[in-house]
């Protein structure tokens, strides 16, 4: 038992963190229909800045956290603008590949730049253990799942009460009647952009602090399990990307803590795969069908 | 049976041979040597991935991201039957026990995938790439993440022929048949197809299945032709690689794809000594060419030897004249 | 023994009751119009009955020899049973020629398989060369046959209709399915298409069904028509019947005070 409730709090923990990444997947899917590939690339360049922040200018660790949100959120920005806004209205394979040039693209740029290399997350933080009724936590996990969930509630908020979310929300569901209603379109993707890519900032920052190593491939496998996080929650869903985020995580945790870890990847995939197939709308989605 | 050996037939033929007379005289005349020829060897082996990509992207719409998966049961299937049998009998027993295990995995894969549509089936195909690598990964026979090496090398300029050129006629007869033109119709209008009797699945599933097998094909010949092969060798990069051919070359056009894994052959070969640059080139490359040409430079048009004086009068055309904006 | 037997067909959305206990019977050889307001039902009771939607209720029957339930399959075993349909919004191939539109609906006719394809040897280059001569066929009977290189997409609009219509044939079906075939269609055009129906009906002894806006067009040559209203069969009758018809003028012209 008491095993049990640590994998489920090392499964949370690393939940948040596909939640937060599942959520820039999720805003966009909602509001342009694509699956913007380049999303784990974004996660990482956001892990690589806020390491920078820290060690280039001697930042304080919260600071390197906005400012490595901020830079990440006009990447985001940068790659709606330059590549994905001339496909809007191309085929969807068209922008898939896109997504997944720029992917590649970013990646290698990375690599030119910082070179191969694992860096090592500069231990800002003191990682304290603490120890309530024989279970480990220690401060970083705690810190990942206090700040992803704020990171959420602020999310949340953001959609269901302001007028920029009211406007996203309007956007998501017809563009064309949005941009009738004097909403501009261009402005709100954009915007939609710039969140999701700062939240993956933000969850690049707290896997760098995790698991100490920064490096250009670190994007792939987190990108693609906050993928199926956000398939499994529902694409398109905000709440979705989080059920399906602490899902992933938690499964993920089990199948490595009572089965094996060499297979915990596989393991995610074929969820991915089952779910695409019994309910592809997802835990919260609704089936839709093409209309003739 | 006429048509069979119709004048164009014919044709084709002798530029087949020319093309393997003329590159087996510059290889015993030594023009081509031991490192060109790799560049030829790693042509020839995209040639028949890019078109077997082609056939499930290009002719029937489905955006497979999973390919290098199929490619490796081929290439490890070869390597372990060449431990046992170091001889071309042991390559092609490998390469026709990967045949029947890509034949097997890839319908286990397309029955219940190729359902989906667009985006989703990307994101499927792609784990299950995923998943093949790590299964090969655990596995004793395949000797874990260190692979397999020292595969005997034994292929030879003849034998790379007789495969392209197979798999190029497979690929252009599928596209030039009643089952191509269903796979086109799928890719155009789903709904339009099943309207008119076009089983969407079933013809997904063959293309898909047709493209596997191919794929592993073009493993074996890479295991036989490298030396080595190791799990991280056939992951997403390799997929993507190939996808680059088929979008570079065009969607839907196999003359494309020998095109563009000719090209691209030749500038990884010049750009080498610049490693990681040629990647950002080839994923700039594919960004752009998906901006400005969504549909590869070739479209889904077929570029042949009896069309190519029509196709480079109208290129100078274009390029003489001032860009047309499309409709 | 009707063709056609429409049992009590229901299909919802949702909450939505978009055809509602439907039940009418088409007769082989008969041309027959469905009309009704626009959001009537009647697309989505075409969609039922060539099965894109499965319906929520109800049977849809085919007497072929035997009878054949319909409701149960797929559209494209539909087609292959031999009942084929146009779309209210042309679905052409639009990237593909002409000809290649029509080969493509002959796909059931043609004589090789996967094999075949694949080597292109056997009996290939003969069935070929025979599916292509009947595809040139079916095009001058609407005498499209000289654009047959010409991409779908450069088609006037009318002759797009034309083609449509011509490749639901060429999958060799006898029942036909027209969605609003004169959609869009100038009085000249659609007066083309009237008798265009009418003569390939004839010649080809087809039994059709056509939604249709155009009144015209219905009343001259459909011998029955049948009234969608919310979802409900209102009216059956002849177009005599159905113009004097109060809850027919009701359901156009809404309640008079």
């Amino acid at each position: 038992m008491t095993q049990f409730l640590q994998q489920t709090i090392n499964g949370l923990s690393i939940g948040s963190i596909y939640a937060l990444i599942a959520l820039g997947y999720t805003m966009v899917y909602g509001i342009i229909k694509l699956i913007n590939f380049a999303h784990g690339e974004i996660f990482m360049f956001g892990a690589y800045m806020g390491m920078l922040g820290i060690t280039m200018l001697g930042l304080p660790f919260y600071a390197a956290f906005v400012l490595s949100m901020v830079l990440t959120a006009i990447l985001g920005v940068v790659i709606e603008r330059v590549a994905y806004k001339p496909l809007r209205n191309s085929s969807r394979i068209a922008a898939l590949i896109t997504a997944i040039g720029v992917s590649f693209l970013i990646q290698n740029l990375m690599l030119r730049i910082m070179g191969a290399r694992i860096y090592a997350f500069p231990q800002v933080i003191n990682n304290q253990v603490f120890v309530f009724f024989g279970l480990r936590v220690n401060l970083i996990q705690m810190i990942i799942f206090v700040v992803s969930i704020l990171l959420m509630i602020g999310l949340q908020l953001l959609v269901k009460k302001t007028k920029l979310g009211r406007a996203m929300r309007a956007v998501s569901v017809d563009k064309d009647a949005a941009a009738l209603m004097g909403i501009n379109v261009n402005n709100i993707i954009t915007m939609t952009f710039a969140i999701g890519s700062a939240l993956a900032a933000a969850a690049g920052i707290m896997v760098g602090l995790y698991y100490i190593r920064v490096f250009p491939f670190m994007g792939f496998t987190p990108g693609l399990k906050a993928f199926v996080a956000a398939v499994f929650g529902g694409i398109g869903i905000i709440p979705g990307a989080m059920i399906g985020g602490f899902s992933i995580g938690l499964i993920e945790t089990y199948v490595a803590g009572y089965g094996s870890t060499l297979y915990k990847d596989a393991v995610v995939f074929a969820i991915l795969i089952i779910i695409l197939l019994v309910k592809p709308s997802g835990l919260l989605g609704k089936n839709e069908k093409e209309k003739v | 049976m006429t048509a069979l050996f119709s004048k164009k037939n014919l044709l084709w033929v002798l530029f087949a041979i020319g093309v393997f007379i003329l590159i087996q005289v510059l290889i015993q005349m030594r023009i081509i040597t031991p490192h060109y020829r790799f560049m030829m060897y790693w042509i020839s082996i995209y040639i028949i991935l890019g078109v077997s990509l082609n056939i499930i992207i290009g002719i029937t719409g489905q955006l497979s991201l999973g390919h290098a998966g199929f490619m490796s049961i081929g290439a490890y299937s070869a390597a372990i039957m060449l431990r046992e049998d170091p001889s071309l009998s042991g390559l092609f027993a490998g390469m026709a026990i990967g045949f029947v295990i890509t034949l097997v995995v890839s319908f286990v894969v397309a029955m219940p995938t190729l359902k989906l549509k667009g985006d989703y089936l990307a994101i499927a195909t792609l784990g299950v790439g995923e998943i093949i690598r790590i299964i090969i990964l655990n596995m004793k026979i395949t000797e874990g993440a260190r692979g397999i090496s020292n595969i005997p090398h034994l292929i030879s300029w003849p034998l790379m022929f007789v495969f392209v050129v197979l798999a190029i006629i497979v690929a252009s007869n599928f596209k030039n048949s009643a089952t191509g033109r269903a796979c086109i119709a799928i890719r155009e209008d789903e709904i339009a197809a099943e309207s008119l009797g076009v089983n969407p699945v079933k013809y997904k599933v063959i293309a898909f299945m047709l493209g596997a097998v191919m794929a592993s094909v073009a493993g074996a010949l890479y295991a036989t032709t490298y030396y080595v092969v190791k799990p991280e060798t056939f992951g997403i990069n390799t997929s993507i690689n190939i996808l680059i051919i088929v979008v570079f070359g065009g969607m839907g056009s196999l003359s494309g794809s020998i095109v563009a894994a000719i090209f691209i052959g030749i500038t990884n070969t010049l750009l080498q000594p610049y490693g990681e640059l040629r990647a950002i080139i080839y994923a700039a490359i594919l960004v752009l060419v998906m901006i400005f040409r969504p549909k590869g430079l070739f479209g889904d048009r077929e570029v042949t030897i009896f069309t190519i004086k029509d196709d480079l009068i109208r290129g100078i055309q274009r390029l003489t004249r001032r860009k047309e904006k499309p409709a | 023994m009707s063709l056609l037997r429409i049992e009590k067909i229901s299909k919802s959305f949702g909450g939505l009751m978009a055809v509602s206990n439907v039940s009418f019977n088409v007769e082989k050889g008969s041309l027959i119009g469905l009309i009704g307001p626009n959001g009537a039902g009647k697309t989505t009771l075409f969609n039922v009955l060539t099965g894109v939607y499965a319906p929520s209720n109800g049977k849809v029957w085919l007497h072929k020899d035997v009878d054949i339930l319909l409701s149960d399959k797929k559209p494209h075993q539909i087609a292959q049973i031999g009942v084929a349909r146009t779309f209210q919004n042309i679905r052409l191939f639009k990237e593909l020629t002409v000809l290649d539109n029509i080969k493509i609906a002959m796909n059931q006719q043609v004589e090789y398989g996967l094999i075949g394809s694949l080597s292109h040897l056997g009996v290939f280059h003969e069935a070929e060369h025979t599916i292509h001569q009947k595809a040139l066929q079916i095009l001058a009977m609407v005498s499209l046959d000289k654009l047959a290189q010409e991409k779908a997409k450069n088609l006037p609009y009318g002759k797009q209709r034309q083609l449509e219509i011509a490749r639901a044939l060429a999958t060799g079906s006898k029942l036909l399915f027209l969605d609003e075939p004169a959609a869009g269609m100038n009085p000249q055009e659609t007066q083309e298409l009237t008798s265009f129906i009418a003569s390939i009906r004839k010649k080809m002894d087809l039994t059709i069904v056509l939604i249709e806006h155009d009144m015209s067009l219905v009343m001259k040559i459909c011998e029955k028509i049948f009234v969608l209203d919310y979802g409900k069969l209102i009216a059956s009758g002849t177009p005599t019947q159905i113009k004097n018809d109060p809850r027919v003028i009701e359901a156009y012209l809404g309640e008079e005070e």
